[in-house]
């Protein structure tokens, strides 16, 4: 009785057998003895089966029992809840945790037969701490409205939302009218006062169906860009209205959003209508949304990276819907990055090589516009690869410093104002379990399990096609002390700097790694895997200005070993993965006078190695002007047309062919 | 009605009236329980032959050895001193009854009922003053809950032992089979009346089966069959499928219901005794076993019926109504209006006022007098049941009835109602319940949250009563005197009453518009004060969900129908029920009050509708047809018909004077948890989770049927299919599933229900 008790709430584990002489879920045997094992029972096989059969049975009867409290609450599905009222009811403890209103994903288990529900912790503390305290459902209400007069209704099609515009009241509906007219129409000043009584009116509840409809006709206008960010201005303003509850609504507007990203909007065929700043709006606001409404529709985050996935992935699309996916990417978080443009990085290189590489006349317009999903790509990625860094440090401390990643993200979330400067990085899954299958476990989750590459791996990978452009942003960004100039990740970095110290101290020290590690001197370059360094050399090296400074071989070591003292577990040949690409002159040859260059290759790919390739000469004493400068000083990224040899040295100009 | 507040009631009072419940509320079917308990041998005994009074006896010196055993000689006594028995008598017929009983295989009767009835025991009070008809009684209406209740359940195996006789299991299939045969070999017209022995055979035969572990035959025998069965079976058959083990059988509803009861079947002599003749000369003593067991088989004379006919009537849980249990007589009809002296004066100045008709409106009003002061042949006496005196404010609201009902529109198939809809907005806790007042006024919604919502649907709104400390401060001599008790400070819209610990499956405002019920899972029924917004009372005894509550028409009474498979009734300032109607086999999910305040309908998941005497607890009305739970029911003005919805989405027509069913009404695609019958009746407005609201022309339905004794005898009932005609109109609402449905006294349609977003 209590194994079946026990059995009852742990049951996770249930196979379907196709037996055709039976319609109902089996529990296999095996299962009852694992939970019976777990529980530390050991059960013959007889007893086991005698047990999974009644276990079937009562589980049935617990579902029939429960769709009474269905039929008698008046509803179609049948929920947790009911299921454990009649448990409740037939003396059965109920069972707790699964009450969310979100699907929960049934999950195989790659490496064995096993399916579970994924069940994540929840901080608590986060979550009694956190500021966006979920926004409560409107009130309940009752409206009437005379639906058929003498017997005889509207009979117009039922559900379409304009018709049903008049049943509202008066004021109601000339509120919809004359905010309809003002955000729609010319005057920029009503327009501000209009988005601004949106953003922050309580009573309009009623009219969210009719706004939404209004949203969705951006459809219809997409040749005019100014009223296509009017309306994103009011979605904006409806997403921040602390009033509304959005609801199923969310996925109408996430749609509408989406359209402004990814389609080729008939705005774009005028290469001076700048509808790249359109997207680039629409892509902060659909991260808004999700951030903020995610959570009120189940599997959006699924959803959205699939149709991202899927403008990404086809070639007849038009470049600026591939930027509009990479920008959407990216707004939506590295991970979202990481899942899908980075897989695709490959194949999608070859089409935009070919555009990029294509010299001719007519090319010239398609060319700048591969320029600018190259950028956003560059961009994504390189944000990718920061984040990833520092989520590593602070997984593998992440449980010493009791808020793992996941604040820095909220954090961000909470601060961010939303629209009108980038998204922070979201370090940690969104807050509930959208499309967890998706994403990664939580922050405390070991990675190795599920991530396929390793940010070494990644990084050589990335760096395979965009060289050192992709390394040289790397001592932009990163905030390096004071000295530094803010990159786009400051203002993150900063707040969370004077939280905690100490694992923020390994964070800043983290970034310049990469950077340092351009230094590698040739001399070791030819075979950098098979010479381990003695990791005791990292401790003499404590400071980064003093790695950057000291002689490369130091310097290499020190990064050497604090990634792999970062991510446990890891091999240091692994670890260095990351930094053999970017080869420099001996130092010793040194002459002032070399170069660096900026160059990429793609190892093994079919498509010819594009590089970035920019030389500059450095004004002597190397130590006195860390890379970082230089890399700071590269505005624009030239190119090459002739491939670069894997241990060349070529001297180029800076190129500034935009 | 009486105030509620007055605090503890008189427990002598309750005392009294609870023998009556027990004694008269169950006699009517105390005979066939005897019967059941004791087995003849097969192809002697008529299968509704009442018990011999020996074995009477036997039932009853075992109730007094059990409650020697249990040393409740108190009880003994009362026993002894009511049955009349010495206690000589006791002891030699104990050890007879127990000594014959061990001998046969269908035998150990003592020994069964003495266990039976320590369940009784266990649950009833100890005080019981008892009839042995009622313990056994008792037992047979509550023992599937009881069950639910105890834990380990000691006493399934003596109800179920009866299917410990058994036959060699393989040769179910062919004794089956040789039936079947037999059957579809006859004419087509006993045909169709003797196919209805195959679902309860079936049933009982499988049960046997998996009683007796014979796992895989019983699994053969389901396959085999089960797919003969009428469709509207399935959901029955599903349940069974599950059940392979003889440990499922113990604590299985469905199960005990089959047991528990006898399957009702209509058959015609002549097909009768076709059967009996071919079971005789096969010498089929299994199945024959299990018609005289389990099954009982009601022979009229007369016509077979054909099998539309007996579909019509079939469905239910435990077959059709026995045809004597529909024979009582009815008194449908309405009570005598009280008199009032109306205000003519006032009454024709304001008609004159508003629409400028004096003449039009006198005459009406005149037709409405008479009408009232004729007293209905049909009707209950007047002081039936005692109903509480009107009070002036009473009489102020007849004023207004009457004065509004000369306002209402008259219906007819040429002049549909107009629908106002009340959407309940964000209701995202799940909208369970709602009621409207009869003038209505207000509108209360009973949630999923355990919260009741009251909105003032006009523009006065909700305001509380002033507290006791102000309220010795106005003086009490002013004329707004009631105007002046209410705070102002507290004017809102809706109230929110809080106060259940579930979902709340019901709500009913009081005729008075000074009280609201709601019943809730929790078990409890509250009475809610609407001038101080608070719960006056909690009115405990179902234990367990309480499905529906229904104020009487006259106020006073309500009646509760719960999971426990019984309705109560209740007077509002009794914390213990005044009548437990029990009967049904399953849970009872909706009541309603007749008109006439002296009955009330139930209908269950059994597949049922039952009409209660609110008198003496009697059933007096078993309604068959329906096939699935019943979800909604409505009288129709006149109280002559009730019309019952399901989750089939079918709404079935009675006719309560004859117990016949007179029209089925098809078109909804899902459960309807709404009926209203227009104020004259006209029309009948259904409303669904299917997004709909339907108008049936109620008239032409009733009109259209012919009931005489003879089809009221036979159950040979023609149902026109005539449904498309009958439906007047189909409404859609905004993916809105409607809950409720209300005519206001102008006869406007008024519908309620939550938005569905998804």
């Amino acid at each position: 009785m209590l194994i079946t008790a026990s059995l009852f709430s742990d049951l996770t584990i249930v196979k379907m057998t196709e037996r055709e002489e039976r319609r109902f879920a089996e529990v296999p045997r095996e299962s009852i003895k694992l939970m019976a094992e777990s529980s530390g029972v050991e059960l013959s096989e007889e007893v086991a089966a005698l047990l999974a059969e009644d276990v079937c049975y009562r589980l049935r009867e617990a579902t029939q029992n429960s769709s009474q409290f269905m039929r008698h609450a008046k509803r179609r599905k049948l929920s947790v809840e009911d299921l454990n009222r009649a448990l409740r009811w037939s003396n059965t403890e109920t069972i707790c945790g699964y009450g969310a209103q979100d699907a929960l994903p049934f999950r195989p288990l790659k490496e064995g037969e096993l399916f579970f529900v994924e069940d994540r912790e929840i901080n608590l503390v986060e979550l009694a701490l956190a500021t966006n305290i979920p926004k409560g459902c409107a009130e309940t209400m009752v409206r009437v409205h005379v639906s058929y007069l003498d017997g005889k209704g509207n009979l117009e099609p039922q559900g379409t939302v304009p018709t049903a515009v008049q049943s509202l009241s008066e004021d109601l509906l000339k509120y919809y009218q004359q905010i309809t007219r003002a955000i729609l129409g010319e005057d920029p000043h009503l327009m501000k006062v209009a988005l601004l009584d949106l953003q922050s009116n309580s009573k309009i509840a009623a009219l969210l169906p009719y706004f939404v409809y209004v949203i969705s006709g951006v459809k219809s206008v997409s040749h005019d860009l100014d009223q296509l960010n009017r309306l994103l201005h009011m979605v904006k303003s409806l997403v921040q209205n602390p009033y509304l509850y959005l609801g199923s609504y969310v996925r109408s507007l996430v749609s509408s959003v989406m359209y402004c990203i990814l389609e080729p909007l008939a705005a774009s065929i005028n290469p001076l209508n700048d509808h790249w700043t359109l997207r680039d709006y629409a892509a902060l606001l659909l991260s808004h949304i999700f951030w903020t409404h995610g959570d009120l529709v189940s599997g959006l985050y699924h959803q959205i990276l699939l149709s991202l996935q899927k403008v990404l992935s086809d070639p007849v699309r038009p470049l600026c819907s591939h930027y509009g996916a990479v920008v959407g990417l990216h707004a939506l978080g590295w991970k979202a990055v990481e899942r899908v443009l980075y897989p695709h990085l490959p194949a999608y290189w070859a089409n935009l090589q070919a555009v990029l590489d294509d010299y001719s006349v007519s090319n010239a317009q398609v060319k700048a516009d591969g320029h600018k999903v190259y950028g956003a790509i560059l961009v994504a990625v390189e944000r990718l690869l920061k984040m990833k860094a520092l989520s590593l440090t602070l997984a593998a401390e992440g449980s010493g410093a009791g808020l793992p990643g996941t604040t820095t993200g909220a954090v961000g979330f909470r601060e961010n104002s939303p629209g009108l400067s980038p998204p922070p990085e979201p370090l940690s899954e969104p807050p509930l379990g959208i499309a967890s299958h998706l994403q990664a476990g939580g922050a405390g989750c070991p990675w190795e399990e599920w991530t396929p590459v390793s940010l070494p791996a990644m990084y050589c990978e990335l760096y395979s096609f965009f060289g050192d452009s992709l390394a040289v942003r790397f001592s932009t960004g990163p905030p390096l002390g004071g000295a530094t100039p803010p990159g786009p990740c400051q203002p993150l970095e900063g707040r969370k700097e004077p939280a905690s110290s100490a694992p923020n101290l390994e964070n800043t020290r983290k970034m310049p790694q990469l950077t340092a590690s351009m230094n590698i001197s040739p001399r070791r370059d030819g075979s950098p895997r098979m010479e381990p360094q003695p990791p005791s050399l990292a401790a003499t090296v404590p400071g980064r200005s003093l790695a950057r400074s000291s002689s490369s071989s130091s310097s290499s070591s020190v990064s050497r070993s604090r990634s792999s003292s970062s991510r446990p577990g890891r091999s240091t040949s692994q670890s260095r993965d990351i930094f053999p690409k970017a080869r420099f002159p001996l130092p010793q040859a040194g002459p002032p006078a070399f170069s660096f260059i900026i160059g990429g290759r793609q190892m093994g790919r079919r498509c010819q190695g594009r590089r970035f390739q920019t030389s500059f000469t450095p004004t002597p004493p190397l130590t006195t002007h860390p890379p970082r400068a230089y890399a700071h000083k590269l505005p624009v990224i030239g190119r090459v047309s002739k491939p670069v040899r894997r241990w060349t040295c070529s001297h180029y100009s800076l190129h500034l062919p935009l | 009605m009486a105030a509620v507040q007055d605090g503890p009631m008189e427990l002598d009072a309750e005392k009294e009236a609870k023998p009556e419940i027990l004694s008269d509320g169950t006699s009517n079917l105390s005979g066939n329980t005897a019967s059941g308990t004791l087995s003849s041998s097969p192809l002697t005994a008529a299968p509704a032959g009442g018990a011999p009074k020996m074995e009477d006896q036997q039932t009853l010196i075992a109730v007094l050895q059990f409650l020697k055993r249990n040393k409740l000689s108190e009880s003994v006594e009362i026993l002894r001193r009511e049955a009349g028995l010495g206690e000589h008598q006791e002891g030699s017929q104990a050890t007879d009854g127990s000594g014959g009983g061990k001998g046969d295989g269908d035998g150990g009767d003592a020994n069964s009922l003495l266990s039976r009835v320590s369940i009784t025991s266990a649950a009833a009070p100890q005080s019981m003053p008892v009839k042995s008809d009622c313990i056994i009684n008792i037992f047979r209406c509550d023992l599937p809950f009881m069950f639910m209740l105890s834990e380990d359940q000691p006493d399934v195996s003596v109800v179920l032992s009866a299917y410990s006789q058994q036959g060699d299991p393989p040769l179910y299939q062919v004794y089956y089979s040789g039936l079947k045969n037999f059957i579809e070999s006859v004419l087509d017209c006993h045909r169709a009346e003797l196919s209805q022995l195959f679902y309860p055979l079936f049933v009982h035969m499988y049960l046997e089966l998996v009683y007796n572990n014979h796992e895989t035959e019983a699994k053969a025998f389901f396959d085999k069959f089960s797919g003969d069965q009428e469709c509207y079976y399935q959901d029955d058959l599903h349940i069974l499928c599950g059940l392979t083990k003889k440990e499922h059988l113990k604590g299985n509803e469905v199960l005990l219901d089959f047991r528990t009861s006898r399957f009702v079947l209509h058959i015609s002599r002549d097909s009768y005794q076709l059967l009996k003749r071919h079971l005789q000369e096969r010498h089929n003593n299994q199945i024959w076993n299990i018609i005289q067991e389990h099954l009982y088989i009601d022979i009229f004379d007369g016509m077979p019926r054909s099998k539309s006919q007996i579909d019509s009537m079939s469905g239910s849980l435990a077959g059709e109504a026995k045809r004597e249990v529909n024979k009582a007589k009815v008194f449908y009809g309405l009570l005598k209006e009280p008199e009032i002296e109306v205000p003519l004066d006032d009454e024709d100045d304001e008609a004159e006022n508003e629409e400028g008709k004096p003449k039009k409106k006198k005459t009406k009003k005149d037709s409405l007098g008479s009408k009232s002061k004729k007293q209905d042949p049909n009707a209950p006496q007047q002081n039936r049941i005692p109903l509480p005196e009107l009070k002036d404010s009473d009489k102020l609201d007849k004023i207004m009835y009457m004065k509004e009902s000369t306002k209402r529109i008259r219906l007819g198939p040429e002049n549909l109602p107009s629908i106002c809809f009340y959407t309940f907005l964000n209701a995202f806790q799940g909208l369970t319940a709602v009621d409207f007042t009869d003038d209505s006024s207000l509108l209360a919604g009973g949630f999923a949250d355990s919260t009741v919502r009251v909105w003032s649907v006009t523009p006065k709104k909700l305001r509380k009563v002033k507290s006791a400390g102000e309220l010795n401060v106005i003086e009490k001599e002013s004329d707004d005197v009631l105007e002046r008790i209410m705070d102002e400070k507290t004017a809102s819209e809706s109230k929110i009453l809080h106060g259940h610990s579930g979902p709340v499956y019901g709500v009913s405002f009081s005729p008075d518009r000074n009280y609201l019920l709601s019943s809730s899972e929790d078990g409890t029924v509250r009475l809610w004060s609407l001038q101080t917004f608070t719960c006056l009372v909690g009115y405990k005894g179902h234990n367990y969900p309480v499905w529906d509550t229904h104020f009487s028409p006259f106020g006073y009474y309500f009646v509760s129908g719960g999971h426990d498979r019984v309705a109560r009734l209740w007077a509002t300032d009794h914390y213990q029920p005044l009548r437990i109607f029990a009967g049904h086999l399953a849970d009872v999910t909706c009541t309603r009050f007749h008109p006439n305040s002296n009955y009330v309908a139930t209908g269950s998941t059994d597949r049922t509708v039952r009409l209660w005497d609110v008198l003496n607890a009697n059933c007096v009305r078993i309604l068959t047809g329906h096939k699935g739970p019943i979800h909604s029911l409505a009288f129709s003005p006149n109280g002559k018909f009730l019309a019952s919805g399901s989750t089939d989405g079918r709404v079935l027509l009675w006719d309560i004077g004859h117990g016949l069913m007179i029209g089925e009404l098809k078109g909804h695609t899902d459960t309807i948890y709404a009926l209203k019958f227009s104020r004259d009746g006209e029309i009948l407005a259904s409303g669904s989770m299917d997004n709909t609201v339907r108008l049936w022309d109620s008239m032409k339905a009733f009109d259209e049927v012919e009931t005489d004794d003879f089809t009221a005898t036979t159950g040979h009932i023609h149902l026109p299919d005539n449904s498309q005609e009958l439906l007047l109109g189909m409404y859609h609402s905004k993916s809105t599933p409607v809950t409720h449905l209300h005519f206001t006294r102008r006869n406007l349609l008024l519908a309620a229900g939550a938005y569905n977003s998804q």
